[in-house]
């Protein structure tokens, strides 16, 4: 029996862990029917797959730990599942899958001590191993059934389980016959060739309505800007996020994009196309804003937001991989305690701001 | 990002200033268009010795004395500290301790008075109806002696804020009309009923302590309050500079600093009293209270209490005798059966929990809820690991950041905790409020701040430890050498020693261990 607490207030507002990641899912489903109209049942198995798994090893945490495994009830599990899963392609393995989705929640969250206490989000650490121990896998896409001419029909469940579980071989395919690049890998391919992005462009036939409303190649759910800018939207009117972290991690890749395109456009991308291009504006709405790893204050989040943008671009145009926008997150979830400690707000009857 | 926008809004006084953060709870004012009923006098009315923030008081009746309505019954003991008068005549029969409105339930001397129906005043009391030509001292005699002391809750002693004090002189008296705690209904009711006299009580206000304007600051969800305040307004030709203003509603715009911020635009610095920027707020009550003793003669010996709740049926505005106990308010409001109903004394925001209904009405008593477990929070009662959603930091009044503030209270960690203000938390339980995890927050604020003054008390009782015992060894020290200085001197007549072994002699002494306690 739970103890009776005396002490004041005594009413609550009514909210609770489970409703905010409820609608926390709730945000991500146009992303998902999008993933799933461009990737198939290719899609979908991959998110039952990492949602199921997510779930069972959270229980199994919990059982092992002696927490009363009810708490799988607070939905953060099946979140954690269903955003590992939109981070992935769609040529992921269902042991990948299985595999990251274990990762996520043993590694990226039961071992701090469960929910609340990750320092990292707990679907992008484990994205970012899975992306260190499979780079080709993790930065190749499936062929989307938006393109010209799909190598395979992604509508056939026969087809597509018999992909997701046995491989391309089973099918007699090569893995290169039904992938391709995605445009930020593209044009870090063509630029380490010292072909200027405007043309490695042309010759990707990238156009910015693709982009934006996401028929293109990619992980299954960050294709699509359309999609995830509904869901922001829709955090931000249900107050779940507020526009500090979004609002300046996006204007952050803009300006820096802007300005190195300004200088040099044959060898820095346009903002527009950094805009559209990887997980920015996932990570930007839903990955930055995982409340647990991101800071508390106000201020924090502004420098939050500006941190990732710098890191997102600076890996994109700078590093070895294609898109930095997972990496700048997790390296801006170490600096999460520091910030919140010298960005407390002004409290009432202090005067000046305290360093 | 309408916060930022409208702090530019504010510098640029293009709005109105408002406190930052707070929240938006249902408010349940059903009780707010019943009008005040008197209500019956118990027959044995039970008054606390205690009834103020501030020093107990002192008997000063013994058991089988008669008394009348507001006859003193027990003095003020030390400076912060006000009388407490006989609510009824009648006979004194027991003086002992009695339970008192608290959640621990812990009791005080209190003095039971057997009312003999006739309710007879005591009119020792000269009304002061010149006020105007009275010195401010004498009305700050009388508000001390009537027992004054802050009606919104806080029970502050009123007399202790009503002073001209020539390094702050006060320029704005506020009164307090805001009452945003759900249910509670009695301040509203006061302003729609006692206009008149509340503006009379500020005129004196004013008059006390010389300041020139003054705003009567009411929620906007009470527009009849609001109405029938500018009305009594008018009809005053002597209250220039005095304004009513309805302001939004959002909890805790009736505490203190909030409303000064939001009427002012300035905060009071952290330490510091409202006096010290030149603001004086009082309680519409208060005010009331004040105008009763001053112009009436009459002392503290009745308020206005709202009957209320989701688990009582007849919801009512009660003027009420101190000492009368709650029970019987239920039971006249129709509620006999109290099991399984949680009892709050004040709003549920800020008030007790009451572990019983047999404790006495007192001056702090606002309101007193019966509500039902579901109304009390109960499914939000487990408490949830902190998911850091920030919810905390933006509905506090004050900018705290309770989550952080919350984990450094639970591991002990109260140094830290200073350092992040745990002492500027005024406890409005917003933060706690929010909460998704059902933290509560604010009860890890009481335990900090509690250990933390324990410590102090502790440190200072340490101190004084330290320094007794020094100067007690200091005395032995002394009295060994006076008594090795009157050795030598004998001996001296015998076998004169060097001055090296007399030192020598001290010395040795000095150093033997003092065990013996000091007395």
């Amino acid at each position: 029996m739970p103890l009776i607490m005396l002490s004041s207030p005594h009413a609550h507002g009514g909210d609770s862990i489970r409703v905010i990641m409820l609608t926390v899912i709730l945000a991500l489903l146009p992303a998902a029917g999008v993933s799933v109209y461009l990737f198939g049942w290719m899609a979908l198995l991959l998110i039952l797959t990492c949602m199921v798994t997510a779930l069972l090893t959270e229980a199994a945490c919990l059982k092992w730990m002696g927490r009363p495994v009810s708490a799988l009830l607070d939905n953060s599990a099946a979140l954690t599942g269903l955003f590992l899963a939109l981070t992935l392609p769609a040529a992921t393995p269902w042991w990948m899958a299985v595999l990251g989705s274990v990762l996520a929640i043993v590694l990226g969250k039961q071992v701090y001590g469960g929910l609340g206490y990750n320092i990292f989000n707990p679907a992008l650490s484990a994205r970012v191993i899975l992306l260190i121990s499979f780079p080709l896998h993790m930065t190749t896409s499936i062929i989307p059934m938006s393109a010209l001419q799909p190598a395979i029909d992604l509508y056939d469940f026969s087809l597509c389980a018999t992909l997701f579980f046995m491989g391309p071989e089973a099918l007699s395919l090569g893995f290169d016959a039904i992938s391709m690049a995605s445009p930020l890998g593209h044009i870090k391919t063509e630029a380490t060739l010292g072909v200027p992005v405007a043309e490695a462009l042309a010759a990707y036939q990238y156009s910015y309505l693709d982009a934006f409303l996401g028929l293109e190649a990619g992980s299954i759910g960050e294709t699509s800007a359309l999609a995830l800018l509904i869901g922001g939207i829709f955090l931000l009117a249900r107050h779940s996020i507020t526009w500090h972290i979004p609002f300046t991690y996006i204007v952050t890749v803009l300006v820096l994009a802007a300005l190195f395109n300004g200088i040099n456009p044959d060898q820095y991308a346009s903002p527009m196309f950094h805009l559209f291009a990887g997980g920015l504006i996932l990570c930007a709405f839903f990955m930055a804003t995982d409340p647990v790893s991101s800071p508390v204050t106000p201020l924090g989040q502004i420098l939050f937001g500006i941190g990732c943008g710098v890191l997102t671009w600076a890996i994109r145009t700078w590093g070895g991989y294609p898109e930095g926008a997972m990496f700048a997150v997790v390296l801006m979830n170490c600096a999460v305690p520091l910030i919140d400690h010298y960005c407390r707000p002004r409290v009432y009857g202090h005067g000046g701001r305290r360093a | 990002m309408p916060a930022m926008l409208r702090k530019i809004a504010q510098r640029l006084g293009m709005l109105q200033h408002s406190f930052t953060g707070g929240i938006h709870p249902d408010m349940h004012k059903v009780s707010a268009d019943m009008p005040i009923e008197d209500c019956e006098i118990a027959t044995l009315l039970v008054l606390p010795m205690k009834q103020h923030i501030g020093e107990n008081c002192i008997p000063l009746v013994t058991v089988g004395d008669r008394v009348l309505r507001g006859q003193k019954i027990a003095r003020s003991e030390g400076y912060l500290s006000v009388p407490v008068h006989a609510p009824t005549s009648g006979h004194v029969v027991k003086i002992e301790e009695h339970a008192i409105a608290h959640p621990s339930g812990m009791g005080l001397p209190s003095i039971f008075i057997e009312s003999d129906g006739l309710d007879e005043s005591d009119d020792s009391l000269d009304p002061i109806s010149d006020w105007l030509n009275t010195e401010a001292t004498v009305l700050r005699e009388r508000a001390r002696t009537c027992g004054l002391a802050g009606l919104g809750g806080a029970v502050f002693p009123t007399f202790v804020k009503l002073v001209q004090d020539k390094r702050f002189p006060v320029e704005t008296v506020i009164l307090n009309g805001i009452e945003c705690e759900p249910w509670l209904t009695n301040d509203h009711r006061l302003m729609v009923e006692h206009a008149a006299e509340i503006l009379e009580g500020m005129a004196i206000i004013k008059h006390m302590v010389g300041a020139g304007s003054g705003i009567v600051a009411i929620e906007d969800n009470k527009p009849d309050a609001v109405a029938a305040m500018r009305q009594a307004l008018a009809l005053r030709d002597d209250m220039e500079g005095v304004s009513v203003l309805a302001l939004p509603t959002r909890y805790p715009q009736g505490s203190e600093k909030q409303l000064i911020y939001t009427l002012t635009g300035r905060e009071v610095p952290a330490g510091k009293l409202p006096m010290h920027i030149g603001v004086l707020c009082q309680n519409v009550a208060t005010t009331k209270a004040l105008y009763d003793a001053v112009v009436l003669g009459r002392p503290l010996t009745e308020r206005i209490v709202t009957v209320s709740g989701d688990a009582l049926v007849k919801p009512a505005n009660l003027r009420v005798r101190l000492g009368t106990p709650m029970r019987s308010l239920f039971a006249r409001q129709g509620l006999e059966d109290l099991s399984g109903i949680q009892i709050v004394h004040g709003g549920p925001m800020m008030g007790e929990r009451l572990k019983g209904p047999d404790v006495p009405v007192v001056k702090a008593s606002t309101g007193l809820l019966a509500m039902s477990a579901e109304a009390m929070g109960e499914a939000h009662s487990v408490e949830q690991p902190c998911i850091r959603c920030g919810h905390c930091s933006e509905a506090c009044p004050i900018s705290l950041v309770p989550n952080l503030l919350a984990d450094q209270c639970r591991s002990d960690q109260f140094e830290k905790a200073e350092q992040y203000d745990l002492f500027d938390c005024i406890e409005c339980g917003a933060c706690s409020y929010v909460c998704p995890s059902n933290i509560p927050l604010v009860h890890y604020f009481r335990y900090g701040k509690g250990q933390v003054a324990l410590q102090r008390r502790e440190q200072l009782f340490a101190e004084a430890s330290r320094k007794r015992s020094e100067a007690h060894e200091n005395r032995l020290l002394r009295e060994k050498e006076e008594k090795a200085a009157r050795r030598s001197r004998v001996r001296k007549t015998h076998a004169p020693k060097t001055d090296e072994a007399k030192a020598e002699l001290v010395k040795g002494t000095a150093s033997e261990p003092a065990v013996e306690e000091d007395k």
